[in-house]
């Protein structure tokens, strides 16, 4: 490190105020210059990915665009036509109902395994590597692997159930069991993270709280009620609005399990796919399906950041 | 560390403990480990005796060659190529653009910095798949360049700078390292640029670490934009060109199995060297949005 050395320095020092007028904003200046020459690549990279294409999608659902001419203006043609377009309602019915199911069974299950696995005081590094395993695997690999698993003829699924002597089922294949059987996927492939997350929030809740609970002889489950769920409870909310965020945009376990084209388990990311790019190469009717989905997790996500933002503050 | 039950209670109730403990550790091992273990040794079993109505849980016979089948005939070489250098170009460009944006708008303050930082923050409210088709027809004919970026590896590297969590992790751990110090190192005659490379990179090792290992792990698990950007075969990351030959050839499951199990390694790999930082940063996340 280079020390400042008083003896070496030969020139008289400036006056010290006409330094630090000029200097300052010679310093200001510099520093702003420096600070839009660092920032450039990565402004440039928000602007034509993130700021840009929100307003394009806009414009884009009032025009047609169909790729092959210049869109031109349509008024509020796109959005009559997809309101008309029962395909629109099933998708939007279908994405809820898959919603509802993964929270029914991906929102409680990762909270009692969280509270289970943090009781237990041994294989704590396995259980952790094992719920989280999934997480980690691509989401093709994912859908591709339990697609053998759900084989109606001899998939792995089946041959259990006939073996114990269950009836079996045809999983994707029939109706009534088909967007059951992506939800199932989706929760397998996802529980971990949120099982994580609650278990470190479970590590977060001080032990003198249970031990002043005991004292007062509270039993388990009071203790549970009245100490871990009350502490809990930020982390419940927000894990749920990331829940639905997610859940709402569906799209890989549909596209490759079921196809674009399956009225019972087409979800609004897949009919978004479908309009813009098959047949018809209909991007301002995808834009308008596009911004209805925006309305409607922009209203989630504006919660859930004002939710986060004072819990900060 | 005192949680719900004491350790006296445990030590009352031993029996009921290890049975709970035995049922979740067989629990656990069929729901996450099976499948897993079933994917690696499926891929070993020859075509016929997957085909057998009762499935065997190990394989008569091991025919690992279907591992370098998958490698060779099915290309998976060439697709596993294209996703790490894919997931790495991203990495470097994440590092690079969005540590530069973080530091400028945490240490250098420039005017309108709050705006631009309020503008970054706000895309967190937007989510990728409302931005989808725009974004689409962005990379098709870029503004101002008129430039195509389908199946170029620039149609995913440059979105995934714009990312605001990023953006908005780094500038944090940046606000909190004391301006003392970036001073001292100007008074020793430190320039910006040296300040950054000598002083501030080096004191955020850890959020740097867990920065480049969400870049990887989003870039190789992705699927919905590289199989709208990537059209062509040759250029596909291994999750769209495993989806496009499952769903458009009769590829034997085995040499599928192995497709599957190569495309896993290295998000397994990268877990279990890097669970610490993961762990961490999915917490972080969940918080901090």
């Amino acid at each position: 490190m280079a020390v400042l050395s008083a003896p070496a320095r030969t020139e008289t020092p400036p006056d010290p105020r006409k330094r630090s007028r000029s200097g300052r904003l010679r310093r200001a200046i510099g520093d702003n210059l420096l600070a839009y020459a660092f920032m450039a690549g990565g402004l440039a990279c928000f602007a034509l990915f993130s700021w840009y294409p929100l307003v394009r999608g806009i414009v884009l659902s009032f025009q047609q665009d169909n790729f092959v001419t210049d869109p031109y203006w349509v008024g509020t043609e796109n959005y009559t036509a997809l309101f008309e377009d029962p395909l629109f309602w099933t998708a939007w019915k279908n994405t809820l109902v898959f919603t509802g199911f993964a929270l029914v069974f991906g929102y409680l299950v990762p909270l009692f395994l969280a509270i289970l696995l943090n009781e237990l005081r041994h294989l704590k590094g396995f259980f952790r590597v094992a719920v989280y395993l999934p997480v980690m695997l691509p989401p093709i690999v994912v859908v591709l692997l339990w697609r053998y698993f759900y084989d109606p003829g001899n998939g792995l699924f089946n041959t259990v159930l006939d073996a114990v002597g269950l009836p079996t089922s045809q999983w994707t294949q029939s109706p009534s069991t088909a967007l059951f059987s992506l939800v199932l996927v989706s929760t397998w492939a996802n529980l971990g993270g949120a099982t994580l997350m609650y278990l470190a929030g479970l590590q977060g809740i001080p032990g003198e709280l249970y031990e002043a609970a005991e004292l007062d002889g509270a039993s388990l489950w009071q203790r549970l009620r009245h100490v871990t769920i009350p502490q809990l409870r930020f982390l419940m909310l927000v894990l749920l609005l990331l829940q639905v965020i997610a859940t709402m945009q569906v799209f890989i376990e549909p596209y490759q399990l079921t196809g674009t084209t399956n009225p019972d388990t087409i979800t609004v990311m897949v009919l978004i796919y479908r309009y813009a790019f098959t047949v018809n190469n209909d991007f301002g009717l995808a834009a308008a399906m596009s911004v209805t989905l925006f309305v409607v997790l922009a209203a989630f996500s504006a919660v859930y950041l004002r939710l986060t933002r004072s819990q900060e503050s | 560390m005192r949680t719900l039950i004491s350790e006296t209670e445990i030590r009352r109730h031993r029996a009921l403990y290890f049975a709970v403990l035995g049922g979740v550790t067989i629990l656990f091992t069929l729901a996450f480990v099976f499948p897993i273990y079933w994917m690696v040794t499926g891929a070993l079993k020859s075509p016929v005796e997957l085909a057998q109505p009762i499935p065997t849980f190990i394989p008569e016979s091991f025919h690992p060659s279907a591992y370098a089948d998958a490698w060779n005939r099915m290309e998976i070489a060439r697709y596993f190529g294209n996703t790490v250098f894919y997931a790495f170009g991203g990495w470097l460009f994440v590092l690079v653009l969005d540590v530069a944006v973080a530091y400028a708008l945490s240490k250098l303050r420039p005017v309108l910095g709050n705006v631009i930082l309020g503008g970054m923050l706000a895309s967190l409210m937007l989510p990728a798949s409302a931005l989808l088709i725009p974004a689409y027809l962005t990379v098709t004919d870029v503004p101002l360049l008129g430039v195509n970026l389908l199946n170029t590896p620039w149609a995913l590297w440059l979105p995934a700078v714009a990312n605001a969590f990023n953006i908005y992790v780094l500038k944090r751990f940046f606000d909190q390292i004391p301006n003392d110090l970036l001073d001292a190192a100007a008074i020793d005659g430190a320039g910006r640029l040296r300040v950054l490379w000598s002083v501030v990179l080096p004191l955020s090792r850890p959020v740097l670490g867990v920065v480049s290992i969400f870049a990887i792990i989003g870039i190789w698990k992705d699927f919905l934009w590289p199989l709208l950007v990537l059209p062509a075969p040759a250029a596909q990351t291994l999750s769209v060109a495993l989806s496009r030959l499952s769903l458009t050839s009769q590829v034997p499951l085995n040499m599928m199995l192995a497709g599957l199990v190569i495309a896993s390694i290295p998000m397994v790999v990268i877990f279990l060297i890097f669970q610490r930082s993961i762990i961490g940063g999915l917490s972080a996340g969940a918080m901090k949005g």
